[in-house]
Parts: C-alpha cells; structure tokens; sequence
C-alpha cells in the first residue's frame, strides 16, 4: 500500500497528541516530576522506582495502553502514527509510566500465533515489558539468556525496561522447538527482580532472573515476530527522543533569551544561536524519520525494516546532540542538580542506547544497503 | 517521495500522461557539447543555446509555467508544475537555463509588478528566450545585503539614473534583464532602497559593462557588472518607493526554496547521463571501487560514514514531505526556511564523500580519464561552495532560522 501524504497522521491523531499533551502538563509538570523523581542526589544511592501510579491508572482508563492491541482483539486499531504522536508528548513531559513498554509487548504479540492471553491481560489494564536482552545489552531474541523447559523459565533477562511498575513480562527464551515468547506474571514465584541503577530518573530497568517461574507461550517464533515489530518499536522510542528533544530545545531557547552576558541576551551570539539551529535540524530530521518509518509500518512497506534502522540512528545522535547542547547553552546553572534540564539529559542519553544505539544500526542499514561484508 | 505516494486530481493524471508522452516523444537527446551540472555554471553559447532550445520547447509543450496567469504567458492552471517536474526529472531531461529567471525574477514580478508589465516581461521569460539576472550582492554587501551603494537617483523628467557595481552576479553574460536592488535614499538603511527590473543586454556599451569572473573550478558563470549612468524608466520600478527591501524579501524568499509556488525545474541528464549528487551514487561508487584489493563497500568504517549520510539525506526526504503537512510542524516557516541550508549542505558532504570513497582518483580532475565519473564528483565538491555561499551563506540562513523560527534575539 502507497503511503499517504499525510503520513496518515488524522484529525484523530491530532486530537489525541493535543488531548496527552494537556493531560501530561497537567498531572504531572516538570517541577513535580523534579519533585518526585529527583529528590536523592547521593550519585550511589540504592535504585528506586519513582513513579505515580495513579497517573498510570488514568492513562489506562483512557485507552492509551490498548493502542498496540489489533482491533480484531478488542484493541482499538488506531495507526501506528497516531501513537507515535502520544509518544512524543510523553516524551516532551519526561512522565514515568510504562506505557511505551506495554506498546511494544502489544506490538511483538500482534506477530504471535497464539497471543490471545497475553491481548487479555493488556485490555484488563496490565502493564507489561519485554525482557530478552542478554547480559551485553543485545537487544536480539536469538541471544536471550533464559531457557524453558516444560512450562518453566530458568536463567537472566537484562536491560528489562520499566521492570519495576510493570505486572508482567513477555520473557524471550530458548526452549527445545526454537525461541519462543513466554508471558510471566512479574509476581509469580520464581521472578527476582533487581533494578538498576541508571542515570535516567524518569524510567527504571531491571535485571529479572527466573528460577522455575511459570510461564505461558504466546509466540512460536521470537526473531520472527520481534523483527516484524522491530520498526514500530524503534519508531515509538524515535519519537519519544523527539519530544524530549523539543522541551530541551525549547527550555535552552527560553533561557538564552532571558540570561544576558556581555549586555546582550546570550541568543544574540551566533556561538550559541546556530548550535541551537543544529539541534532544530536534527529534531526535525528525527520526527521525520519517526513518522515515516511509524506510517511505512502502518502501510506494511517493503522497506518497513530499512525504515525503522533509519529512525532509530538518527534518533540516537538527536538524543545526545539535543541533550548536551541543552547543558552546555545553560551554563553553569544547566550543570547543577536544581535545574531541570538533567532530568532530559539523562533521559536522551539512556534513549540513545535503548534497543541498539546509531553505529548498529546503521551496521543494520549497510547490511540491507550493501549486503554483508563477505567473510 | 514515489509518484504512487501522491494523489492525482483527474486533471492532474492527465496532465501528467500528456507530459509522459511528450518527453517520450520530444526529448532532445545526447547534448552536442558537454553540459554543466547547473544553469550558473553555463560558459559557453554552444551550452546556452541547446539549453535554450530545450526550455522553449518545453514552454511551448505547456511544461513550464504551467502554474502562471494565461495572460503572463503561464498555463494557468493550479499545482500542475510540480507534476511537469517530477516528470521532466524522471525522463532526465536537460535543466532548464533561466534558473534566476523562473526562480527569482517571475514569483518577484508575478507578486510586485504591473499587470502591464507581468504581460510584456513574463512570456518571454518562462520561454527562456530572454534570460534574467539577479543585482544584489556587491563589492561591499554580501551577507550584510541591505547595506548595497548601487544607486538610483531621479531625473527631472522621472526617469532614474543607476550607477554602481554588482558583482557575483550568474548568468548576466547572457542576460537579457536584470532584477536589481539600488539604493535611493543614503540616510535610511533599510527603508532606502529600491527595486527595479533593467535591461542589460540592449544597453551594453551604453551604461551597463559585463565582465566574467572565472570560478575556483576554472569555470566560467558569474560575472560583475558596472553602472554608468544608465537610464530607466520609473515603470520599470516594483516598489513603493523606498520599500524595496520587501520586494526582495520575496526574491530571497523564493531563491531560498520557500515561496508557495513550484518553481519549473527538470534535469537529471548531464554529459554523463548517469551522474546525480546522491547516497545511492555514493553507494554505488563504493562497490566499484577498490582499495587494497576489496571494494571499499566491505570496509566498516567507510560503510558508517555513507550510512549517516544516508540517514540525513532520508531525513531531508521526509521532512520535505512533513512540509505539506501542518499538523506535524509547529511553525509554518520551519521547515520551508530549512530547505536552502539542507539541500546545500547536504551536496556538499555528500560529493566530499565521493571523493573519499574514491581515494586517490578522488582528486582527479575533467581532464583525467580515469577521474570518478569524469570527474563530476570532484567538480561537484568544487562547486557546492557555491550554493553554501549564494543566496544568503548557511551562517545567515541559520541566523534567520534562529530569529525567525525559534525567535533568539537578532544578530544585527
């Protein structure tokens, strides 16, 4: 199918980017999250899970963890554009909730053939992550560290997102037919959670090892169904980076206009003003790709693969240029713990990593555009 | 974007097939003469003339100006001339030499001028039978544009007496017309300056010289052009008097890519027909060429490089195609404003690449048969300055973007 000229970005999607962007001002402005997730400084504190709860649950009566879930399975069968817009105002307000990681699952199990149960649980109103990074941070089914063995999962799933508000896990693990996907109560026996201690406040990661836990197969093929995904997924955490960047860019610019040094606002001096030009063009560049490769995805594109690599190394280094253009332009201040712009930072910079950073992707690319280097 | 992406208005798919079929049936062919890689870098009239030939009969085929007035020559249609060139760059057609013309000077008329004078200047511009050319930048204003000296002083009789210099000036050494930004009033910067359209050609000799300037590339193109006393007349004028920098606002708004009007364009062919500034020639580049007995295509690190530049230049793709889409921007100008700066940065790192993939051959130059592409990548590197430096430098094209989209404090 042709894509649209619109991307296929609605009135409705609209509507709904305006609707989160309110209700994310609202419920939760960037001095209360301040408030709420950086209120230890100490550099080696013990990992904590700072969230609301409540926010969560209200974001789950307003439909927003269905959105991934096909129509056909009682979702609402929304473009995949369109949540790309709920994520960028997610991203603009920095909110902790796991609702991208519950997208995702809703994403992988629209690949699955038998992910009725795991569909269940979502429109119930659970949460969910996926867990099948290995212990070097490979982002890829095939290398998971966990094992299933008549109903039962062994072994350590790494780098597992929002692990610590989520109600279950989508587990990738090795079992005699191939690698399968495994649905895990997170609360069940058998499951150990230890969090992480990332430099990004506004989200939380663990480190979940299963011992006997009891798991459910939802998905025959891991690779299959995760590589089907991979591109809406990479697309969603492209746009998260871009609504993160757009508060960096825009807080920089506000601040640059009022701080005044030598008798001129500090956006007068060209040293300052094209950088923050730089970080527009990359922000730009970056929604582009997100949009594209969520509206390539929708349309089911042949190139859906490529577009999804694209997104996602131009995203990695918008999230860095973003992040360390925005405390550099700040000046002293942007270098303390007070001022905000370290909670965007830290954000970005964990955002850049998550699910493969510029230079593998862009390996993936040169693979697709070049074919593999010969051994 | 695919013309699949798109969807035709009836009118439009026809337009379209007539288009289709007449480039199947009239395109010129093999050039008799090597072509430039764009119109500003014409030299000779062996160049200019096939390249003349060639809009003249697409003007006559209604593929260009099809967006215009019936009565300025045009086609009077509405969003046909994107269509016209979408099909003209499929079929490679040659490009179209009176690039200032179409691009600058007819939006500029078309938006400032009499309706007289739209009529008796703009058919013959859209037919590339006369050429234009474009007055602004001189010896002491460059970036700082509002500050040109070139002047206009009122005759008794109404007329104006022009005196002056411009310089870097593309095309006038085939010029017909000249748009031209004068000043009229030295006490007032800004609110000083006028906006006239001259003839140049029929008063070469007499009070108008044109002398070549050669590039750094060895080619010919642009020009400096000196004022003596030359006479016009007041209808020639586009502003209301002393509002000339708001006629050029439009010209500069236009030549930066971000009027609302397509501005004709074809190309795609040049004497190597399959030479274009792009990642997948680049691409292409790197499987065929060696280096230490592999193509260069296997080796990582130069793999990263190509794929970033394949990252930006599909950014570039789809953010132009976010431009039509308001919901997806937050400010009108900001995408519009990018298109100059991007284009222009985008050729230059792109043909830098190419010489690197190329290694040793990469900076072989036209006169070496064994340069890259007959040497298209490395005079392309050349002259991308060009377009980085023309029509307002990428520093200035940043110091507007930073104003007037993200509204930082201005620079002057």
């Amino acid at each position: 199918m042709a894509q649209p000229k619109n991307f296929g970005y609605d009135d409705d999607a609209a509507a709904l980017k305006s609707q989160a962007e309110k209700f994310f001002n609202d419920r939760l402005p960037v001095d209360q999250l301040h408030a709420l997730v950086a209120h230890d400084s100490t550099p080696d504190r013990a990992p904590v899970v700072d969230w609301k709860p409540e926010i969560w649950a209200e974001m789950v009566e307003l439909g927003w963890s269905i959105l991934t879930v096909p129509e056909d399975k009682g979702g609402l069968g929304l473009p995949l554009v369109a949540v790309a817009g709920l994520i960028e105002a997610q991203g603009k307000s920095a909110c902790p909730s796991p609702l991208l990681e519950t997208l995702n699952v809703g994403l992988v199990l629209s690949h699955c053939d038998q992910a009725d149960a795991g569909f269940e649980a979502i429109l119930e109103g659970k949460s969910a992550a996926l867990a099948f990074a290995d212990q070097d941070g490979s982002y890829e089914p095939s290398s998971t560290q966990v094992a299933e063995m008549g109903g039962k999962l062994n072994g350590t799933a790494y780098f597992v997102q929002e692990a610590g508000k989520v109600d279950a896990l989508l587990v990738a693990a090795k079992s005699a037919e191939g690698i399968a996907w495994y649905w895990v109560d997170k609360v069940g026996a058998g499951v150990g959670i230890k969090q992480d201690a990332i430099i990004d406040l506004t989200r939380d990661q663990a480190t979940v090892t299963f011992t006997d836990a009891e798991a459910v197969c939802l998905g025959s093929d891991a690779c299959k169904a995760f590589n089907a995904a991979q591109p809406a997924i990479l697309a969603l955490l492209a746009a998260d980076v871009v609504g993160s960047g757009e508060w960096l860019l825009h807080t920089t610019v506000e601040y640059v206009s009022v701080r005044k040094q030598f008798d001129r606002p500090l956006g007068f001096f060209q040293g300052v003003k094209h950088p923050l030009v730089n970080v527009m063009l990359a922000i730009d560049e970056t929604k582009s790709l997100a949009y594209n490769a969520a509206c390539a995805y929708d349309c089911g594109e042949p190139n859906t693969q490529k577009a999804g690599h694209v997104a996602k190394a131009s995203a990695a280094e918008t999230a860095d240029f973003s992040a360390s253009r925005a405390v550099q332009m700040h000046g002293g201040i942007g270098f303390t713990w007070e001022c905000y712009v370290h909670l965007y930072f830290k954000r970005q910079m964990h955002s850049k990593a998550l699910y493969g950073d510029a230079v593998w992707h862009r390996a993936k690319l040169a693979d697709i555009v070049f074919g593999p280097v010969a051994a | 974007m695919s013309d699949a992406a798109r969807v035709d208005t009836p009118e439009q798919a026809a337009f379209r097939e007539h288009c289709r079929s007449w480039l199947a049936a009239n395109h010129p062919g093999e050039p008799p003469v090597r072509l430039p890689q764009s119109a500003i870098e014409i030299m000779n009239s062996d160049q200019m003339d096939f390249l003349q030939a060639w809009q003249k009969s697409a003007y006559d085929a209604g593929l260009v100006g099809c967006d215009y007035p019936k009565f300025c020559g045009g086609g009077g249609h509405t969003d046909f001339q994107r269509i016209a060139n979408e099909e003209m760059i499929r079929a490679k057609t040659p490009i179209l030499p009176n690039v200032i013309g179409l691009g600058m000077a007819a939006p500029t008329i078309l938006n400032h001028a009499s309706d007289e004078l739209k009529a008796e200047l703009l058919p013959r511009l859209l037919s590339g039978e006369d050429i234009w050319c474009q007055g602004f930048s001189e010896p002491g204003a460059g970036s700082d544009l509002a500050s040109v000296q070139t002047f206009a002083e009122p005759t008794e009789d109404g007329k104006w007496v022009i005196n002056g210099h411009k310089v870097w000036t593309s095309l006038a050494h085939f010029a017909s017309w000249m748009i031209i930004l004068v000043r009229t009033d030295k006490s007032h910067k800004y609110d000083g300056l006028s906006y006239f359209v001259v003839p140049i050609k029929s008063a070469l000799g007499k009070g108008v010289t044109v002398r070549p300037l050669i590039k750094m590339t060895g080619e010919l193109g642009f020009n400096e052009v000196l004022f003596d006393n030359l006479v016009i007349d007041d209808r020639m004028r586009l502003d209301e008097l002393g509002k000339g920098w708001q006629v050029a606002m439009t010209t500069l708004l236009f030549e930066r890519g971000a009027g609302n009007l397509d501005t004709p364009r074809a190309g795609g062919m040049t004497s190597k027909a399959s030479f274009t500034t792009s990642v997948g020639a680049v691409v292409k580049l790197a499987k065929e060429t060696m280096r230490g007995g592999k193509p260069v295509s296997d080796d990582p690190v130069m793999r990263d490089k190509i794929m970033q530049e394949l990252v930006k230049e599909e950014g570039f793709i789809h953010t132009s195609r976010r431009a039509r889409v308001p919901a997806l921007t937050d400010h009108p100008m900001r995408i519009p404003l990018q298109g100059k700066l991007q284009v222009s940065e985008m050729h230059q790192r792109t043909a830098n690449l190419a010489m690197e993939v190329g290694g040793a051959k990469g900076s072989l130059y036209l006169g070496d048969e064994a340069a890259l592409e007959g040497g298209q990548w490395t005079l392309g590197y050349m002259n991308s300055f060009g377009f980085t430096i023309a029509a307002g430098t990428s520093e200035v094209q940043r110091n507007i973007l930073g104003e007037r989209v993200l509204g930082l404090p201005k620079s002057k």
